[in-house]
């Protein structure tokens, strides 16, 4: 039963006092008019002194209470029972696959009473929304968590790659995650590093239109992550989500070289510094990357699932001051990567705090906030001066991955292990080659 | 009531108008973009689909008859007319305004109930003519009065909406759109079912029309505007002819309508007269393409040469009924070729049109006795592939729906005033929120503000034309629905030419070469412009402005090309002159039996030989001239 959301004041008064509740028909007196329609719950931050109705003919508009003269309950309102059909076809020969939901809703059905969008959550569910889903695999799903990606934590990610660890050790040949986009590529970074030579390619996949519209990417992300998680010929943690903005293409990017690069467009993201590692088109997989690790036996899957939550990500801006560095510093952080200029360069007063904080034991990592291309401080004297501070430049690691690895790192290595484990190549997150392409997210 | 001369017995109909009008307020409803018409092809997307599931897992007919057909939709974009917001790639911007204000001053105008807060909604459609999915809408105003034509029609709602994208082909695979129509604002205004004559509500969408257009924020010309008739006979659920351009067709969509519906009416208890019931009168489906294996029929050899088979339906009791005929167009063979030809499909061939198509009588022979097909039934055979079950069932489930009488489904008009099926009606409207666009609230200062939209009186506003340009009745009228309208205030101020003139020009002469079979839409304001300028300054005679627009219509060359090739270099005042009177010298023996009155003799025979190369006030003051000096001198020669 739908409670009076969004409703407070004295027309939530006037509403209970007439035993109405969200989702009742009622009937609306005002001055110079009688409505009949659905009482539909208001938006949170929707003004108080309106009610809205939904007419007959399927509008919503907005009453001002104060022209109300009367309400009345026409029809209580009894919830709908929705059963999903089982999905015909579950042949025993099909591989056993999972999905783990971390928030959003890849799938959703409209319930045109209220306007009100409810996500699909158990695997039957989901099924009967995405029926293409049964015909790949005997599908089960699980919601692991109900939240947005901008409030998903390294404890998060924790808590992932160990289900992840379980499913896989259990014998599930295709698992799927469903992420928000937000932070998507945050977490395939933390999975990237966490789950250490998985046998099968994990994929994370999320929608950039809400599954509640007839023209969202859901289901075909979905449906192709799915394929690819059971058929690909290689193994490790990606992200895919669509190659260009036709439904037609979609790309599996590295999940430590893959940035979100637009606010909306469904192929917001793109793999930086690299090309995708495959395109997945009409039911093929085509791998355009050679140093992928193929699919291989579970005997040497392993897990290291812990995250250090005292490492920053900062990027540098004109004039920004070193106390921001010591603050964090004596709030505990262990660690820090900066974005900075161009080659990997930050203003020079910045230089002697730096070297300070190396010698006081903190992990001082450069990117570069250009996102495209490699830091090298040996090209201008302030890059020499950081490398003599003992700053450690990350080649072309994105700032993004670089900050999940020494917080994955502090979390569980010892320190003085840290600085080879940085340096070393786990998850393809370097690329020793750079090579030319169109440069068309440069704009050229 | 009397259709087309025809009485329809013991019957009503009822006639509901939705007008959809679309709005010139800068830019679409929904992002920046410009209201241009542009199918420059930067980028082609290709999309599907996909219907999203009810809370009560239900099935709506017409969203099912889109997915069914599993179509792809290709969108063709470019830079000039839309952005990443059609696309459906980027979130909507925040409402046109001005689009709410040109519906509040319609609602104001209408004496409608405006709603106090504004809630955008999205309604489904799945048929790919909205890259989202759905229409964005939005409720401004209930209830209210249109006077028309000495009518009071009721007004139901009044609500603003985005035009659809532009279905520029419809292949096999897929649906091809232009998006640069997609988002252009539109009002929709829906008036309640009225029960009176097609004229009559052809008058009635004309006065809704002229109110729009007062507004000032009407676009004008073809497409800009389109009206949705619901027609229904008594007793029976309406049927919806979408997308109606031309004002004059409304009647003759109405009376196909009424005409087709009674038809169906007539059918069903004829049938049921024969003792006839659907579940044993309409066979199955079955393939009988073994039965044409040695057919001379060109028609269904091509259909087996190309991978497709024969089915057969029998149909028992229908012998005569596919081709009965009672009115001009309709039969219920057209009912099915309609139907098939919506779900993509050619070939329909029914028994009362057989031996035909090449079937010869023995294949004929051969089908009767494959599908057991008795002396008084009928069959339908259908060419079709092994995939198209959904569009056989759907055919085969039209046959059932002749038993029950007018069905309700979508139409779309012919250029004729014909109609024809397009789809199932929607089931209720699918609506819900559009949350990424806040509520708007309407302020007393924001009405107050619209006031000034208010149009005024469509009489009074004729007066005052008729008055600033001397135009009469007719002329002011039709200059004020004209899409010329701006051009014409344009020329009025800019030129010496008479209003009258420009007005005549704009709206009888294109009209009537239009009528000839002359392409009219190649008059863009930009040309015709420049033949008002080229007869201001003299570079023709109005006598030539119609040959001129023919040569216009024919060819997209210059105006003064178009002079040159006809050679209407106006004469000088000397070789008039001379014409004259060379004209007038050869008629003396007229001149000296008429008199004064010859002129009307004379005057014809200049005219004949310099029409368009000389103004007519010119030569009938050198002709009087001519005479009378000519009268003198035979005057003095006696």
């Amino acid at each position: 039963m739908e409670k009076l959301d969004g409703y407070s004041g004295d027309i939530k008064r006037l509403l209970e006092e007439n035993n109405v509740r969200a989702g009742d028909v009622i009937r609306v007196v005002t001055l110079d008019r009688e409505y009949v329609g659905t009482l539909i719950p208001r938006y949170e931050y929707a003004s108080q002194d309106f009610l809205t109705l939904k007419l007959l003919n399927g509008y919503n508009i907005g009453i001002k209470f104060d022209r109300i003269l009367s309400i009345a309950l026409v029809e209580k309102h009894s919830p709908p029972s929705f059963k999903p059909t089982p999905p015909k076809f579950r042949s025993e020969n099909l591989p056993h696959a999972v999905i783990v939901s971390t928030g959003g809703t890849i799938a959703s059905r409209v319930d045109y009473r209220t306007g009100g969008v409810r996500p699909a959550l158990t695997a039957s569910d989901l099924l009967s929304v995405v029926p293409e889903l049964a015909e790949i695999a005997k599908v089960d799903a699980e919601v692991l968590f109900s939240i947005y990606s901008e409030n998903m934590t390294q404890s998060h990610w924790t808590t992932l790659s160990k289900k992840l660890h379980d499913y896989i050790s259990r014998g599930y040949e295709g698992v799927v995650v469903t992420h928000g986009t937000d932070t998507m590529g945050y977490t395939a970074a933390a999975l990237s590093f966490a789950l250490k030579n998985t046998p099968i390619p994990i994929i994370l996949v999320g929608s950039q239109r809400s599954s509640d519209r007839p023209s969202s990417d859901a289901s075909s992300n979905l449906i192709s992550a799915m394929h690819t998680s059971i058929k690909a010929p290689f193994s490790g943690v990606y992200v895919l989500m669509h190659g260009w903005v036709s439904d037609e293409r979609m790309a599996i990017h590295l999940g430590t070289k893959v940035r979100k690069l637009h606010t909306s467009r469904r192929d917001a993201f793109k793999s930086v510094n690299t090309k995708p590692a495959a395109f997945y088109e009409n039911g093929e997989i085509h791998v355009l990357l050679d140093n992928l690790p193929k699919r291989r036996p579970p005997s040497s899957f392993e897990i290291f699932p812990n995250f250090d939550e005292r490492v920053a990500l900062i990027k540098f801006y004109p004039n920004m001051s070193p106390e921001i560095f010591t603050y964090l510093h004596e709030r505990g952080y262990r660690g820090f990567i900066i974005e900075g200029f161009g080659l990997g360069h930050v203003n020079s007063t910045l230089t002697p705090v730096l070297k300070k904080l190396v010698k006081d034991g903190v992990f001082i990592f450069m990117t570069s906030q250009c996102i495209f291309g490699r830091v090298r401080l040996t090209v201008y004297d302030t890059g020499r001066d950081l490398l003599e501070a003992g700053v450690i430049p990350l080649e072309d690691m994105l700032p993004e991955t670089a900050f999940v690895k020494l917080s994955w790192c502090l979390g569980n290595f010892e320190e003085a292990k840290v600085l080879d484990i940085m340096k070393a190549n786990i998850a393809n997150e370097y690329s020793p080659r750079t090579v030319l392409d169109e440069g068309e997210w440069f704009g050229s | 009531m009397k259709v087309n001369g025809l009485e329809v017995k013991n019957f009503r109909a009822k006639v509901g108008l939705e007008i959809h009008q679309q709005l010139n307020v800068g830019s679409k409803l929904f992002c920046e973009c410009p209201i241009t018409e542009s199918d420059e092809v930067e980028y082609k997307i290709l999309r599907y689909l996909r219907p999203t599931q009810s809370e009560l897992g239900e099935v709506d007919p017409a969203v099912m008859f889109e997915f069914r057909k599993k179509k792809a939709n290709i969108y063709i974009y470019n830079s000039k007319s839309a952005c990443l917001v059609e696309c459906d790639e980027e979130p909507p911007h925040p409402i046109n305004m001005d689009a709410i204000k040109a519906a509040i001053a319609v609602a104001l105008a209408l004496n409608s109930k405006i709603v106090e807060e504004l809630h955008v909604m999205r309604k489904i459609v799945i048929d790919g003519s909205n890259t989202t999915g759905f229409q964005r809408t939005v409720l401004v105003a209930l209830d209210g009065v249109l006077k028309a034509d000495g009518l009071d029609v009721p007004v139901q709602t009044i609500s603003v909406e985005e035009d659809a994208a532009r279905l520029i082909e419809e292949r096999e695979d897929a649906k091809v759109f232009s998006l640069d129509r997609l988002g252009i604002p539109l009002i929709e205004i829906s008036l309640a079912p009225m029960e009176t004559d097609p004229k009559t509500v052809e008058k009635v969408a004309l006065a809704l029309g002229r109110l729009l257009r007062l507004t000032g924020f009407a676009a004008r010309g073809l497409g800009t505007i389109r009206q949705d008739i619901n027609i229904s006979i008594e007793g029976f659920p309406p049927c919806e002819v979408k997308g109606v351009q031309k004002l004059d067709l409304i009647p003759k969509v109405i009376e196909y309508e009424i005409m087709r519906q009674y038809h169906l009416y007539n059918v069903a208890k004829l049938l049921k007269e024969r003792g006839l019931d659907p579940f044993s009168s309409i066979g199955e489906y079955m393939d009988i393409t073994e039965v044409f294996e040695k057919t001379g029929s060109k028609v269904i050899k091509k259909a087996l040469d190309d991978g497709k088979k024969v089915y057969g339906i029998k149909v028992k009791g229908f012998k005569g009924l596919f081709k009965m005929e009672p009115y001009p167009n309709v039969r219920l063979g057209l009912e099915l070729a309609d139907m098939a030809r919506a779900y993509g499909l050619g070939g329909i061939i029914h028994s009362d049109e057989l031996p035909g198509y090449g079937i010869s009588l023995e294949d004929v022979e051969r089908v009767k006795v494959r599908l057991s097909v008795g002396e008084s039934d009928a069959f339908v055979l259908i060419l079709a592939e092994e995939r198209d079950h959904e569009t056989l069932s759907a055919l085969r489930q039209r046959l059932l729906q002749f038993f029950e009488g007018p069905v309700p489904e979508t139409r779309g008009p012919t250029d004729d005033g014909r109609t024809r099926y397009s789809r199932p009606r929607p089931g209720a409207a699918r609506m819900y929120p559009e949350t990424d666009i806040p509520l708007i609230r309407v302020t007393r200062e924001l009405i107050e503000e619209c006031r000034k939209f208010v149009p005024k009186p469509w009489n009074e506003v004729l007066k005052d034309y008729m008055q600033k340009y001397g135009l009469n009745e007719k002329l002011a009228n039709q200059i004020l629905d004209s899409p010329y309208l701006s051009l014409f205030e344009k020329v009025c101020s800019t030129t010496k030419l008479s209003p009258t003139l420009v007005s005549v020009v704009l709206t009888e002469h294109i009209v009537n070469i239009g009528r000839e079979g002359f392409d009219t839409s190649l008059l863009d304001e930009e040309r015709l412009m420049e033949l008002f300028r080229l007869l201001d300054s003299g570079q023709f005679s109005k006598e030539s402005v119609v040959e001129i627009l023919k040569c216009m219509c024919s060819e997209k060359v210059g105006v003064s090309e178009c002079v040159k090739k006809l050679g209407l270099k106006p004469l000088s005042e000397e070789e008039l002159n001379k014409v004259v009177h060379e004209i007038v010298e050869s008629n003396k023996v007229l001149l000296n039996s008429m008199g004064e009155r010859s002129f009307g003799p004379l005057m014809g025979m200049v005219m004949e030989k310099v029409r368009g190369k000389a103004d007519g006030g010119k030569v009938s003051k050198i002709l009087k001239e001519e005479i009378a000096r000519m009268l003198q001198e035979i005057q003095r020669s006696k």
